[in-house]
């Protein structure tokens, strides 16, 4: 059989996705992660750093792997960052989540949603309902699905990216992707 | 070290320690791998708990353990830490699985599949997939500190359920 060493996406980059960066950049890094995840966190100032650095060339995409055992409050970040998205505000809340890791209950997400210029009836409504659960656990299972092994796992160009993920690390095997 | 058992080979008996004894006296709770016939089992041999790549190893498993258990299967742990170490590791991480306790003789179970790291004193990072018969169905040695993640333990799942249910259409 062969090897799960190196595995690959099995759902593309695609119009779903929520994506950073030039369409016709030269590489594609998806991160699958968790925001109540230090580890995560760690990788968020990693990434933003990176991106500073390598501009147009990087493109940079966000997918929701919330351990929901682990982490009391991941799912429900990871849903109000989806229900920023449909206003078009995805890294507005996917950024002022990992500025603020400690402070994820139901009221804190509210607040950032108001922070962000959210209507917050209908933000509390939609967390409340569930509305975007269903696409959270799609991109969940599409990560189990391709290889994703804990919380961050990157993905550069479609390939599962096993090395340490520190800013030189990670610059390096993009730069030479 | 001796190879790693390959698929289409029956999975070796054994028997473990799987929880601590609650009370003095008591007799040691023990998991018996030929009880689980008729249920689809997975063998997640691992270094040590504690360590920070089997944490997340294992705090993927744990978040999968109903996907797994969808597929008819159930999920195991095993070092060769003592009982009373895997009892503590599950409590912080607040883990469901049940992890067994390759402890004493060490290592024995580990070596019966082939994958006792002598040099080391502790398993590899290993993975086995085995069906309701008790045959191997997928088993595979990860490098040591790269966490192998769930995608070919559910893909051989679903294959095994698959040819279930063609049996079960009298195919």
């Amino acid at each position: 059989m062969a090897n799960n060493e190196n595995p690959t996406l099995t759902v593309p980059v695609g119009a779903e996705d929520h994506i950073e960066g030039a369409e016709n950049s030269e590489v594609t890094l998806v991160e699958y992660g968790d925001y109540e995840c230090p580890y995560c966190g760690d990788a968020y100032k990693i990434v933003k750093k990176i991106q500073k650095e390598m501009g147009d060339k990087l493109r940079f995409v966000f997918r929701n792997f919330p351990l929901k055992q682990s982490h009391p409050n991941a799912e429900h970040a990871a849903e109000a960052a989806e229900i920023a998205a449909a206003d078009g505000k995805f890294w507005e809340m996917h950024d002022i989540l990992y500025e603020n890791q400690n402070a994820l209950d139901d009221e804190n997400l509210k607040t950032y949603a108001e922070e962000i210029g959210l209507d917050a009836e209908k933000f509390g409504a939609d967390l409340e309902s569930g509305k975007f659960e269903e696409k959270v656990q799609k991109d969940f299972m599409s990560g189990v699905e391709s290889g994703v092994n804990g919380t961050p796992s990157f993905f550069i160009n479609g390939v599962r990216f096993n090395g340490s993920f520190d800013y030189k690390s990670l610059l390096d095997a993009l730069e030479n992707a | 070290m001796s190879e790693i058992l390959k698929a289409g080979e029956k999975a070796p008996d054994f028997t473990l320690p799987c929880r601590a004894v609650e009370a003095a006296g008591d007799e040691e709770p023990t998991f018996l791998l030929k009880n689980m016939r008729g249920k689809n089992v997975v063998l997640a041999f691992y270094p040590a708990d504690w360590s920070a790549v089997c944490g997340d190893q294992l705090a993927l498993y744990n978040e999968l353990l109903p996907m797994f258990e969808k597929q008819n299967a159930e999920l195991f742990g095993i070092s060769v830490d003592s009982e009373f170490s895997h009892e503590a590791f599950r409590k912080d991480r607040g883990y469901k699985m049940m992890l067994l306790s390759d402890f004493e003789p060490k290592g024995e179970v580990s070596k019966k599949y082939g994958v006792y790291r002598d040099e080391d004193g502790f398993s590899e990072r290993a993975l086995f997939v085995i069906d309701k018969d008790g045959v191997i169905r997928y088993s595979y040695v990860s490098p040591i500190d790269v966490n192998p993640g769930a995608d070919q333990i559910l893909k051989t799942l679903k294959e095994i359920q698959g040819e279930e249910g063609e049996k079960e259409n009298g195919k």
